[in-house]
Parts: C-alpha cells; sequence; structure tokens
C-alpha cells in the first residue's frame, strides 16, 4: 500500500471537515469559515482546496478566488514552519521596529511576505499586535517575543535554528 | 399593478409607480441620469455613485438606482451641489484612467466619455497614478484591457446572471483591484464562452473583441487570393445601426453591395449553409427518433453554448448536432467543393466570416473542425468591425446601389434568415423535418410558440403518430436551467434549441453597441432586430430549407444525400469535454 503523503491526508481533513460540517449548497455564509479552515489546515489557500469548495458549496471558482485575494489574511503561497510577525505599528516603529525588521531579513535572506528555502521562517509585517508597552515586539506563531534588540533577535533565530536540527537529527 | 405615489422631484409633482427604484421613476417621466454601473437588466451594484439625487430628510446623497421611491418623496437632480458632487465622483473615476480617448478602439461609443462631457468634466483634477496592468490577448476573441477598467461590474453580472458562466470576477483590492478570472488565468484558458455579452454591457473599453480588421484589409489587397466572404443572417439585421439608421432597418443588399466594394470577389450568405444545417441536422433528427438515437438532440450552431456544454455539460456532448454551424459548413464547402470548381488551390482561398458574434472567432480556431489540418474560415469579423471598415475604406452605406449575393451559394430560403433569432433554427428544422417524414405540406409554417423573448419556450408539434416535445432557450443562464430540467426528465423533450446570446444571435456579443435610448439586451432592441429577420422570411417565396434549389443542386452535384459519407465528411464533428482553469472535478 502506498504511504498517504502529507498533502493528501490534509485533502482528506478539509473534505471530511465539509462534509461533516456544512451540507452541500450551503452556499455564501460558509466561505469565509471554511477558507480559514483551509489556511489552517493546508498553511495556505490551495487551488485544490478552492475547487473542492467550490463544488461543495456550488459558488464559481472566480468567486472565491476574488473573496481569497481581497483580504490579507489569506496567503497563496506555502508558508514556513514558523511565521514571524514584526509589529510595525506607531509605538513598535518609533522603538525601532524598522531595524527589527532588516536584522530578520539579513538574518534569514529573504524580503517581507517571503519564505525561507528550507521552509522553515515567513517573514510578515504587522501594524499593532496590541502589546505596545512591551515595544518593540514580534510574534513568531503564537508567541510574543518583547523589548527585542537585533541582538535578541538573533539569539531567537540562532536558538529556533539548533532546535530544529536536534529534531532532524533525533528523527 | 403596482399602486401609484406622488413624488416631488425639482419642485414639480409626479405621479409614478410604487415599488420602483428612484432612477427607474425618474426614467419613466422624462429624466436620464448619469449612470454607469446601473443596467436594467441586471442586478444592482450601486457602486459607481455617479446617479447620486438629494433627497430630502437623508443626511447624505442617495444612489437613486438602488433606492426605492416612497409617498410623498421630495427629490433633487440638479443642485450646484449634486452637481459638483457628480463631478467629483467622476474625476475621481478618470483619475487613474488612461488619456488616450483619440487612439481608443472605444472612442465615440465610450459611455465614460459621453458622461463626462455631459456632466461637465472640463479638466482632469486629480492625476492620480495609472494603472499597470497586462493586456489580456490570450482569446481569439475577447480582449481585456483592465487599465480602462472602473470596475463598474456590469461585465461580472452579465457573465454571471445572464450568462450563468462566472468566468470573470472582482479580484484583489484597493488601487490593485481589478476584474479578473479565477486564478487570473488567461481569459483564454478559462471558463469563458467567449459570447462577448461582457463586451456588449462595457462602458469603456476595458473589454473588447480581437479586431481582426488590419489582418483583413491587408489579404484584401492580396492579388494572388480569390477572395469569398459570407455573411450571417442577424449582420444585415443590424449593420445599419453602425451608420445612424434605427434599429430595425433591413440592410441585406446594401451590406452585399459593400461587401464587394471592399474587395471581396464573391460574396456569399451563411443563409445558404444555414439550409445546407437545417438538411442535415432534419435528417439526423429523423434518424433519432426512428432509431432510438441519443435524445433529446442539441442544436450546435452556437459557439458559445458548444463551449459551455463542453465545460459544464460533458455528459450531454452525445446529445449534441453532429453538425457544423452553418459558417463552418459554408467553409468546409468554399475550401473543398468550391476550390475545385474554380480549380483554385485551398490555399489560395481567403475564405471570411462576418458575424454578430465573437465566439465565431473562437470557432475559427478549433482543431475539431479543420479538414486535412487546414483552417476552414480564415478570418473572422464581427458585426461592429465590418461596421468599421465600411466606413474606413470611406463607403457609404447609406447610399450604396443595392446588390445580390453571388449566385451559387449565395440564394437561401426564409427558414434561414430566422436562424438569427431564437428559436428560429427550430423553426426552420420543423418546417422541413415535418415535410420530410410525413411528405406532405405544412400549412402553418410560422411556431409562434417558440417565437418571443421569454427565457425558455416549449411546444408540442403534431407529426403524424409523434408528438414532437421541443424547447428552446437563449442566454446560458436559461440554457442551465432548461438543462436541468431535461436532465431530471430526459423523456420530456426530443429537441432542444440553445442559442448562447439574448434573443439569440440578433443580441450577438459582435453587434453594434446599442444606439441611445437602447442598452444591450433590451428586448426592444432585439425585437426590432428580430422583425427584420421575420419579414424577410415572410417576404420570400421559398420559405423551407429543402426547397431551395441551390441546396437540391449540392446535393446533386457533390454531397449525394443528407448525413451521406461525404456529408460526414466534411459537414459533420464531434467535440470532447474540456476542463480549463477554473472547473474542478474528479
Amino acid at each position: 500500500m502506498i504511504k498517504p503523503t502529507t498533502e493528501t491526508k490534509q485533502m482528506e481533513e478539509f473534505i471530511d471537515y465539509l462534509n461533516n460540517r456544512y451540507d452541500a449548497g450551503y452556499h455564501n455564509a460558509a466561505l469565509m469559515a471554511i477558507l480559514h479552515k483551509a489556511q489552517e489546515i493546508f498553511g495556505y489557500i490551495t487551488r485544490e482546496a478552492i475547487g473542492e469548495t467550490s463544488k461543495h458549496l456550488g459558488i464559481p471558482t472566480a468567486h472565491i478566488w476574488g473573496v481569497v485575494t481581497f483580504y490579507h489574511y489569506f496567503t497563496l503561497t506555502p508558508r514556513g514552519k514558523y511565521v514571524i510577525s514584526v509589529c510595525l505599528g506607531t509605538a513598535c516603529y518609533v522603538k525601532g521596529g524598522k531595524r527589527i525588521l532588516s536584522k530578520l531579513m539579513e538574518e534569514l535572506k529573504i524580503g517581507l511576505n517571503e519564505t525561507t528555502d528550507d521552509k522553515l521562517f515567513t517573514l510578515e509585517a504587522k501594524y499593532c499586535l496590541g502589546c505596545c508597552g512591551l515595544a518593540p515586539v514580534m510574534m513568531i506563531n503564537d508567541e510574543v517575543y518583547e523589548k527585542l534588540t537585533t541582538k535578541k533577535v538573533s539569539e531567537i533565530i540562532s536558538e529556533i535554528r539548533r532546535s530544529q536540527k536536534a529534531v532532524q537529527t533525533a528523527t | 399593478m403596482s399602486k401609484k405615489i406622488k413624488i416631488t422631484v425639482n419642485n414639480q409633482e409626479y405621479q409614478v409607480l410604487a415599488d420602483q427604484t428612484i432612477l427607474q421613476a425618474l426614467d419613466n417621466i422624462g429624466f436620464r441620469l448619469p449612470r454607469l454601473c446601473y443596467h436594467p437588466k441586471l442586478s444592482n451594484d450601486g457602486a459607481c455613485r455617479i446617479c447620486i439625487v438629494e433627497v430630502e430628510g437623508f443626511p447624505n446623497y442617495v444612489t437613486s438606482c438602488t433606492t426605492k421611491v416612497s409617498e410623498g418623496m421630495e427629490i433633487k437632480t440638479n443642485t450646484s451641489e449634486l452637481r459638483r458632487a457628480r463631478r467629483d465622483i467622476l474625476e475621481l473615476i478618470l483619475d487613474s484612467h488612461p488619456t488616450d480617448c483619440h487612439t481608443c478602439e472605444n472612442d465615440g461609443n465610450c459611455e465614460l466619455q459621453r458622461i463626462s462631457h455631459g456632466i461637465g468634466v472640463k479638466t482632469r483634477h486629480f492625476e492620480g497614478e495609472r494603472k499597470k496592468f497586462d493586456l489580456d490577448l490570450s482569446s481569439p476573441s475577447i480582449v481585456r484591457d483592465p487599465n480602462k477598467c472602473i470596475l463598474c461590474g456590469r461585465c461580472v453580472r452579465a457573465c454571471r446572471e445572464i450568462q450563468g458562466v462566472n468566468a470573470i470576477d472582482f479580484v484583489g483590492r484597493g488601487f490593485g483591484a481589478t476584474v479578473s478570472t479565477a486564478y487570473n488565468s488567461p481569459i483564454n484558458e478559462s471558463v469563458c464562452a467567449n459570447c462577448g455579452q461582457c463586451i456588449a454591457v462595457c462602458p469603456t473599453a476595458a473589454l473588447s473583441e480581437k479586431y481582426h480588421t488590419a489582418e483583413l484589409f491587408r489579404e484584401l489587397s492580396n492579388e494572388k487570393k480569390l477572395k469569398i466572404v459570407q455573411i450571417a443572417p442577424a449582420v444585415r439585421a443590424a449593420i445599419g445601426e453602425s451608420f445612424g439608421l434605427k434599429a430595425g432597418s433591413a440592410m441585406e443588399k446594401q451590406t452585399a453591395a459593400a461587401l464587394r466594394k471592399l474587395g471581396f470577389d464573391r460574396v456569399f450568405d451563411t443563409q445558404f449553409s444555414a439550409d445546407l444545417t437545417i438538411m442535415e441536422e432534419g435528417s439526423e433528427f429523423l434518424e433519432r427518433v426512428t432509431s432510438n438515437g441519443v435524445l433529446p438532440m442539441i442544436t450546435s450552431c452556437s459557439p458559445g453554448w458548444i463551449k459551455y456544454c463542453e465545460q459544464f455539460f460533458p455528459e450531454l456532448l452525445p446529445n449534441l448536432s453532429t453538425c457544423k454551424s452553418p459558417m463552418s459548413m459554408m467553409s468546409s464547402l468554399i475550401k473543398t467543393y468550391y476550390a475545385k470548381k474554380v480549380g483554385k488551390d485551398p490555399k489560395d482561398i481567403l475564405s471570411v466570416a462576418v458575424m454578430p458574434c465573437t465566439a465565431k472567432k473562437y470557432e475559427a480556431e478549433r482543431e475539431e473542425l479543420k479538414i486535412d489540418g487546414h483552417k476552414l474560415t480564415d478570418i473572422v469579423i464581427t458585426t461592429r468591425e465590418l461596421g468599421w471598415m465600411i466606413r474606413s475604406a470611406g463607403i457609404d452605406l447609406l447610399t450604396i446601389k443595392e446588390e445580390e449575393f453571388d449566385n451559387f451559394f449565395g440564394s437561401s430560403s426564409g427558414a434561414a434568415t430566422i436562424f438569427g433569432v431564437t428559436g428560429g433554427v427550430m423553426e426552420a428544422a420543423l418546417r422541413t423535418a415535418y415535410e420530410q417524414y410525413l411528405g406532405e405540406t405544412l400549412i402553418n409554417i410560422e411556431f409562434e410558440e417558440i417565437r418571443g423573448f421569454k427565457g425558455i419556450k416549449e411546444a408540442t408539434v403534431k407529426m403524424g403518430d409523434i408528438d414532437l416535445r421541443v424547447a428552446v432557450a437563449h442566454g446560458l443562464a436559461n440554457a442551465k436551467a432548461l438543462l436541468e430540467i431535461a436532465k431530471n426528465d430526459p423523456q420530456r423533450y426530443q429537441f432542444i434549441e440553445i442559442m448562447t446570446c439574448p434573443g439569440g444571435c440578433v443580441g450577438g456579443g459582435g453587434q453594434p453597441y446599442a444606439e441611445p435610448g437602447y442598452l444591450s439586451l433590451d428586448e426592444e432592441l432585439l425585437k426590432k432586430r428580430a422583425s427584420v429577420l421575420y419579414n424577410l422570411d415572410r417576404a420570400k417565396t421559398i420559405r423551407r430549407s429543402h426547397e431551395n434549389p441551390e441546396i437540391q443542386r449540392i446535393y446533386k452535384e457533390f454531397l449525394g444525400t443528407p448525413l451521406s459519407q461525404k456529408s460526414h465528411e466534411i459537414l459533420h464533428t464531434k467535440y470532447k469535454k474540456k476542463l480549463p482553469q477554473g472547473i474542478y472535478r474528479k
């Protein structure tokens, strides 16, 4: 038997979600929730996910494509395991958020909204993460890193890389 | 009947019907406010804001196209503030719009241009950043220039509501927003059926047909080639509108004369091959009925419908008639039989078709229709393009001396004339099938039940021992509804006619832009064009395809009988399932 790839497992999960959660012909009201779920499962919005959603809800693909491209939240390219969101809101900006961002670009050798070749990091900018007292801040996935300096940033990235290597050698 | 209410417009009282929008009410009492996104046949988005009015009691201007009238409403349409606000809105729309009006394809037909003049835009106050999108030249039928798009959304709504194709939608946001296809794929790789209704409703040149006029002018001066043209029925019913004539002017013989003046050696009539189509399709139908073939049989003349069927209803492909369209039948004969007859290599014949249709340009490119790898129709131009070419060549269609079509492929029956209007192919087929099946004369040959502009029309025709159940749909959204019925109840119909465009070919995507006072999709306009064809039919002595003497001659000299092996080789074809971008089927 062929071992199912990550993609087919993700697709199965997504189709199960569609079938269990929404009757066929559920229509527009369900579209946003489904796209959120798709991004959660696949890490980004895949064409296959749009196709399945279109088939399930009976909404034309062109329309779903319009919705996906309208909202900044949805991404059409795969993202890294660690999504780094650097805050460039007013407080963080004044406190040197831009320097933090530049340092990250230098460390990761990628630009804004790009993903490293090893699919480990994606770099994004956010406009206020809601913890201005801790400025400058960034988030890596769900965790907040506060009162950053360029030195701290280097250490955080090195630490993640080190732990990632350890995981790889263990498996 | 809706009740009447009183409203005040600019301090004058009017009685208007309740349950309509302010814009509709104003249209009915002699106003015509500027509008861009509004179209009476489409849903209202209220996107452009040009049609704003002041209403007493409302703090802000209201868009008249989305606000209903109510008892005692006091409306102002032309105050200084309102005029200024309207102008500001328009200037903001123009802000990112190119300034190349005099070189624009839509110069003179552009609604944005007309409205700018009408509202009194004299300077560009806001010189904003310009959009920099690439043109989409992928399709043989339709060109998209998103730089000229003002995001009114008429095309999106026409594609969705009239055609049910949903090839395009709003994509992106803010300054980067545009009308595009699923996955931003080139339109030729999308589900677009090439019908061109988006072009007909577009107020600017963001959507237009792919022009083949330059290529045609070049070929017309090629001395080596025998230049042959054919024109579709619906062209003669509308081309006058390109020259300022009222809708409903018949221009058959004038067009034939103009084509000769343009440099064509032979001017043929697609109606000849429409008669031929009826002979083949009628015989095919009778064969299917009498020998348990696949039913209902569905007509295959309309190229937009063919692509729609390949994509959305591939399971119905066996139901499609195997007949090529009249255009392709004519071109097939020109490149085979006629080439031989005049002793020409098919390569030295230029076969041109003038069609009311943008999808015919796509049809001409189809691999399925080629014979020995040769394209049959070399160039297809629309009615609009022909209008431009005639004017561009300095020919006056209005005073030209009338001329006949060239004989041989120039004669046709009345049945062929009505091919250009919804229900016409069915009616023509019934006229012939009835007489061929029963061997007796059909007394009343005008089938009223399948005429007119109802979206779906049904009729039962008594043909001896058979009760023929037929249905007709025009506009692909109607076609979809009809096909769903037919799929759920396979015994319900035996014969279905589908035309892609509203009203049939007379409302085709390549027809002249509607003259002021009408809009594309307007039933009154379509009726006038249709009446031209019905009148031409009535004026003919031969009104049944099988009575056309030239049709009888081509069977005697070349084809043998309908559905003969020769016919199958050059007049019939088969289509295959298509899976373009935006269709997801596993």
